[in-house]
């Protein structure tokens, strides 16, 4: 029975019928209509944020711990812009929302009317899919779409657009009972042929390598995975998008591939005779120089994209395929070759690199090290809590120093590396797992780009923790800067140290506000952090800005040329 | 690089001219020629692009299209489709020289359809070689306008693109 209502209403109501528990938000001339319904929602808890972009990346965090699809609703123009970022983000790294903003009324849509942004031809090249909605009768059906597209297949963000005078109409409210979409037909199920002969490679395979993505992390495909690992001793790399998708405790993982990766990951890449490479697309932080990538490997390459096969590296066996229905077809057509797979001597060499070459860190004479926080946090968090990183050095420390366990425990901004995604991300992904410690690890620029957030935690009981691993610079920049630019640390320089007073601005945000400045307060703070919970926490933590990330692949070239550290190059790539 | 022809079939939606557009110009492809109307069935417009890439940006360029949720269907026509393009085109025909250019119209099976003292506006339609060789006769009368339709192709024989006969460019794997 079709209903009567506002096309704002009806818009409440689908969200209710898409399952939608929690709206990250701000409202806004273009979009008010829809605000006045949703104040009636007894489904529907929406959080007010203070920024926009604050609103898509707590969606993407809400996403990624909650597996449901995160949404965000923004009004026309600058709410709308705003959200490009965390589009753009979750697009880059296939995170599922649904991004809602209000449009001027379609009367006035292309007079430059204010607050008029045309926000769907601004996110077309960096959206799944999206809508410009002036009729109000179509909503449910938008929506119903809206969330398929964004949750199935390769997930990723979906925009809706709606006129204003689309939500003030009166209309009728139908759910519709299936979602018909012709063009979009996401192919689930591998090729049982592919899987045979992916199997028939492995089976006779001396240097195999799984180089495992994100697509696992976003299939739920975790167990299926170490199942195939351990089934086949194959060694593992966990790209930065999969860290938690195979545990670090397992003698067979190497580490993360690429740029900053360990150099049995990079080394394992360079020698492997053949890649099973699963929901992961070859990015080039991961495969420095295309061209001299993993040179005498054979690749079979799983994507539920198939875009991604042979985008970047041929592929002699392409699988398109759901990454949980691909390893079990795998391990099914592997049952009678396993016993094949002699890599006995391929170990050899790997455990070789694992002995000679452990990430590590050189210790500072006197001030705070920014890897021994980080380490230190995971060891006293450990492997149930959730992590969220920001951009730059603190990440990769983050990827690099913490033992994850667990798929969905590590997020970051993987593809579009967006500096403020810590703790706006780290919200959304305490409201997805409420039980759940969730730990901001972010840096002193990164923070003070969505660090306003704190004010949402806080008011809404959402007690995060941050641990702000504060050198007072853009720490990855000044190490480019150092490596690369002679020293000369133009515009790197942020004072952190000084302004803000990072403790009394966690207070005045109503947070907790903590300080370390050297090794023996490390363990106290933490331990203190972990005793607070009823408001959120920020640890500004003063560590020492020379550290830089090792090992490094300088960017654009061969990862042959991987350095652990300054003018340091591993001996791995001797004949012995 | 070769010159492959593409026939996409598309929801009839608004924007998805944009969308393919925009899609081409992002990835780095050019496109050569472009041409859409209504088909058989008003819910589905039909592109025509030309481009000119190798084999390997070509499976790109079709499974990138792919991924739009407003493209239905894509297939590669190959050289022995019918492929015509229609050019309207402004020529200086003074008395002198009038018949001379109407000489050309008919060789060519064109069509006049516009007279004026010093020109005729030319039709025509027909392969990109005919065409080309058209403009080639009729440019030492002088050509004072012209303007040229993208690229139309079908397939030759009894099926249509519809078909579930004719497969979709983009095999699965």
């Amino acid at each position: 029975m079709a209903e009567h209502m506002t096309g704002a209403a009806s818009l409440i109501k689908s969200l209710e019928h898409a399952g939608v528990d929690t709206v990250f938000g701000i409202p806004g001339g273009a979009i008010l209509p829809a605000y006045d319904p949703l104040m009636d929602s007894e489904q529907v808890r929406h959080i007010l944020v203070r920024h926009e972009q604050a609103a898509g990346h707590a969606a993407e965090g809400y996403a990624q711990t909650s597996g449901k699809v995160g949404v965000c609703m923004a009004t026309s123009g600058p709410g709308a812009t705003n959200l490009v970022t965390p589009i753009a983000d979750a697009y880059m790294d296939s995170v599922p929302i649904v991004a809602i903003t209000g449009q001027v009324p379609s009367a006035a849509i292309g007079t430059d009317a204010f607050q008029e942004a045309d926000i769907s031809g601004i996110t077309m090249p960096i959206v799944k899919h999206n809508y410009l909605v002036t009729d109000p009768a179509e909503i449910p059906r938008v929506i119903a779409e809206a969330f398929h597209l964004a949750g199935t297949g390769r997930p990723g963000p979906v925009l809706v657009d709606i006129s204003k005078d689309a939500l003030a109409a009166q209309t009728t409210f139908e759910w519709p009972d299936e979602i018909e979409l012709p063009g979009y037909r996401p192919n689930t199920t591998p090729h049982g042929k592919q899987l045979k002969e992916a199997a028939k490679l492995i089976a006779k395979s001396k240097r195999p390598v799984l180089y495992i993505g994100g697509g696992i992390v976003r299939s739920g495909a975790a167990p299926e995975l170490l199942e195939l690992a351990e089934m086949t001793g194959i060694p593992v790399v966990t790209t930065l998008m999969a860290r938690g998708a195979f545990p670090d405790s397992h003698p067979q993982n190497l580490g993360m591939p690429g740029m900053h990766g360990t150099v049995p990951a990079v080394g394992a890449l360079q020698k492997a005779d053949l890649l099973i490479a699963l929901g992961t697309r070859f990015d080039d932080r991961v495969t420095g120089k295309l061209d001299s990538f993993a040179p005498d490997a054979k690749v079979i390459h799983a994507d539920i994209d198939p875009a991604e096969i042979g985008k970047n590296r041929h592929a002699d066996v392409p699988i398109v395929g759901d990454a949980r229905a691909t390893i079990i077809g795998l391990i099914d057509a592997l049952k009678s070759r396993k016993d094949d797979i002699d890599i006995a001597q391929w170990w050899e060499t790997l455990n070789g690199w694992k002995e000679r070459f452990p990430l590590g860190y050189d210790a500072h004479p006197d001030a705070l090290e920014p890897q021994f926080v980080i380490e230190r946090l995971g060891q006293i968090v450990g492997p149930d809590a959730i992590y969220v990183a920001g951009v730059g050095q603190h990440q990769m420390w983050a990827s690099q120093f913490i033992n994850y366990e667990k798929p969905g425990h590590w997020l970051n901004s993987g593809g579009l590396g967006t500096m403020g995604y810590s703790v706006p991300a780290a919200m959304g992904a305490k409201v997805g797992a409420p039980d759940k410690v969730v730990w901001a690890i972010d840096g002193d620029g990164c923070f003070q780009m969505t660090n306003q957030e704190l004010a949402t935690c806080a008011i809404n009981n959402i007690p995060i923790k941050v641990a702000l691993i504060n050198n007072s610079s853009l720490g990855m920049v000044r190490q480019w800067q150092t490596l690369f630019y002679n020293e000369r640390y133009s515009n790197t320089d942020l004072q952190s140290h000084q302004f803000p007073d990072f403790v009394k601005l966690a207070e005045a945000y109503g947070c907790y506000g903590l300080r370390a400045d050297s090794r023996e307060q490390v363990d106290a703070v933490i331990e203190k952090a972990m005793s607070l919970n009823d408001a959120p926490v920020v640890i500004d933590f003063q560590v020492h800005r020379d550290a830089m990330v090792w090992p490094m692949v300088p960017a654009g070239t061969s990862n042959d040329l991987i350095t652990t550290a300054r003018d340091l190059a591993p001996a791995w790539d001797r004949e012995d | 690089m070769t010159r492959h022809t593409l026939s996409v079939l598309v929801e009839n939606k608004p924007g998805v001219l944009a969308r393919i557009a925009g899609l081409f110009s992002r990835r780095g492809f050019n496109i050569d020629s472009l041409a859409v109307g209504p088909t058989e069935n008003p819910e589905v417009s039909r592109m025509t692009i030309v481009i000119s890439v190798d084999r390997l940006p070509l499976e790109q360029v079709t499974k990138q299209l792919n991924k739009l949720v407003n493209v239905l269907k894509i297939v590669e026509l190959d050289d022995q489709s019918v492929q015509r393009e229609l050019v309207l085109v402004k020529v200086k025909a003074n008395d002198a020289m009038r018949s001379n250019v109407l000489e050309v119209v008919t060789l060519f099976r064109a069509k006049v359809v516009d007279v004026a003292p010093e020109t005729l506006t030319i039709e025509a339609t027909g392969s990109r070689e005919k065409l080309e060789a058209l403009l080639r006769v009729l440019e030492p009368y002088g050509i004072k306008e012209l303007v040229q339709s993208g690229m139309v192709a079908v397939g030759r024989g009894g099926k249509s693109i519809s078909d579930r006969a004719l497969r979709s460019v983009e095999r699965p794997a």
